[in-house]
């Protein structure tokens, strides 16, 4: 019996699970690992209209049970994309969820307008939350009228669904995802990385070049949870839940709070078959919690809170 | 390149804050060229990313590493006892070639960089290549792996406060140890720039990189090319190297 084939727009998943943008390239490297068939998704690497060269070195640094990185969109930019990564992608049985960047408005609706016509792209994910890239896709993100304002300039250029990830660097993002479901957004990528810093006790100094950079990992699931909890009760789009998915109990958690998906990040540097197994892990677990379909999860936790008996025993 | 649990078969501490890690496994076979890397994960969600370390040598299913404790991960490394798993990825990396024209190989390591000359030195001497070693630290009791070189061939030391060999940097020996058609280096960033500088362009460099995920994926370890191509300004430490050649990347 499958439990975890779900549907989004755009997106017809074989299970929920697909690696988030940015923490998977465009597949190469873990293809060297598996069958990338096995996904239920690939969110892409985000592409920006030109060639990126990224934030200078060190870009990434280790925190309690999370990393920051400030890699800064580095990209080969749309052509070389279009030519090169989404091409050879074609030989896997799996949607492609293609994240975009840019500096402004255009910026967006160009690579919008140019990825919808590949083959293979299913969806596009608007990055108006990457928090490394100075006076960029982050002014979209904390404000609900640019926010809605950009969606609708994409949705007018393309005919693919359109998901907007969201920036947890704000005071209201439940503003921000009402804002863009307003103008037409299928669905909401979230969270993307909160913003963070280290610094080198014995120099002084910020370990990033970047002195900021984006938390992942298990430190920002909480939160991540807390917002989709908040948000899915706001508006009716399916949410891709992210942020720290270490393990399927992870998973039935962001359901829970109301994901109909989710993207795995960090956890694949830790382990190059992080997605694979959690695939394989979550199915058994659903059987043993008796869930037949993963998607009754949706939501369960709304305004729920019951005193838990056994533990006050 | 696989991912397998590989089993402690010995642990020893060869100078303050050095280890020698002996582990067994069947994917150290595939181990097989000097320079590539491991990737090893300790603990659950802290510390939460690999770690890199240097193939230092490797017969059959047993792969010698030689590492510095550092940090936390370094620390759980160092607290591991025989018959203790850890979890390992590789091999990963692009290695030092070994071209069959150049006949005497001058090896230039300082501190941890050295570890992944010693599978080098071993295979070049077995090719019956004539092999000369230079290896620097900082002061005598930091001192390892010397003697086990000299199998290779002439061993010359530098220490930065001259307690044995050359007082100085490794660079101070270049002139000493004498004539050589190519050479391999690795160590902390500026000691490669300084070795490019007085060693000449026939050589490779390994470079040591904070990394991500070690596949090629997250483009934490990028290095600038010294020339950059149209389509390419950069290479990924971890996939692209961490091996490259003398003058290719920008240091």
């Amino acid at each position: 019996m499958n439990r975890l084939n779900v549907e989004l727009p755009g997106l017809k998943m074989k299970n929920p699970v697909m690696p988030a943008s940015g923490c998977f390239g465009f597949g190469q490297e873990y293809a060297e690992f598996y069958d990338l068939s096995v996904l239920g998704a690939v969110a892409v690497k985000a592409a920006t209209p030109e060639t990126r060269r990224g934030n200078d070195t060190p870009r990434v640094a280790e925190t309690e049970s999370g990393m920051l990185n400030a890699i800064g969109l580095q990209n080969p930019g749309i052509d070389h994309i279009l030519a090169h990564e989404l091409p050879w992608l074609e030989k896997y049985d799996v949607p492609l969820l293609a994240n975009i960047a840019g500096k402004t408005k255009e910026d967006y609706v160009l690579v919008a307008e140019r990825i919808s016509d590949a083959t293979n792209v299913h969806a596009l994910e608007l990055n108006i939350s990457c928090p490394n890239v100075k006076e960029e896709g982050l002014q979209f993100g904390s404000d609900p009228q640019m926010a809605a304002e950009l969606t609708r300039a994409v949705k007018a250029v393309s005919s693919l669904p359109v998901y907007v990830k969201l920036s947890p660097n704000v005071t209201d993002i439940a503003g921000v995802a009402a804002a863009v479901e307003e103008a037409g957004a299928d669905g909401l990528s979230m969270i993307n990385t909160l913003m963070g810093m280290k610094i080198d006790i014995r120099t002084g100094n910020p370990i990033l070049a970047n002195k900021t950079g984006g938390l992942s990992g298990p430190a920002v699931k909480p939160v991540a949870i807390r917002m989709i909890y908040e948000v899915s009760q706001r508006v009716s789009i399916p949410i891709i839940g992210m942020g720290g998915i270490y393990s399927a109990e992870d998973i039935i958690e962001f359901f829970m709070a109301g994901a109909s998906a989710v993207a795995v990040g960090t956890a694949n540097f830790s382990d190059p078959f992080a997605c694979p197994d959690l695939i394989k892990d979550l199915d058994r677990l659903l059987e043993e919690m008796e869930v037949s379909h993963i998607s009754e999860l949706t939501g369960r936790s709304w305004n729920k809170w019951e005193p838990n008996l056994s533990s006050s025993r | 390149m696989k991912k397998e649990n590989l089993t402690v078969i010995s642990q020893e501490n060869l100078a303050p804050r050095i280890y020698r890690m002996k582990l067994k496994g069947e994917s150290v076979r595939s181990m097989l060229t000097p320079g590539q890397f491991v990737h090893l994960k300790l603990g659950g969600r802290h510390p939460l990313l690999r770690r890199p370390i240097s193939i230092c040598d490797v017969e059959e299913d047993q792969l010698s590493i030689i590492y510095r404790v550092e940090g936390q991960g370094t620390s759980m490394l160092a607290e591991k006892k025989d018959g203790d798993t850890v979890d390992a990825l590789g091999p990963l990396g692009e290695g030092f070639p070994i071209t069959p024209s150049d006949d005497t190989a001058l090896l230039i390591g300082g501190g941890v960089g050295i570890p992944p000359l010693y599978y080098l030195a071993k295979q070049l001497y077995d090719k019956g290549k004539r092999v000369k070693i230079i290896l620097g630290f900082r002061r005598q009791e930091e001192m390892f792996l010397t003697e086990a070189f000299s199998r290779f061939g002439e061993v010359f030391v530098t220490t930065e406060n001259g307690s044995c060999g050359t007082r100085g940097f490794v660079t101070d020996a270049i002139a000493k140890a004498g004539e050589f058609d190519v050479f391999y280096t690795c160590g902390p960033k500026p000691m490669l720039r300084a070795v490019e500088k007085a060693a000449g362009t026939n050589g490779y460099i390994s470079l040591e990189e904070r990394m991500g995920c070690g596949v090629g994926a997250c483009l934490a370890c990028v290095c600038d090319l010294k020339e950059a191509e149209t389509d390419k300004s950069y290479v990924k430490a971890c996939k692209d190297g961490p091996v490259f050649q003398a003058g290719e990347v920008v240091l």
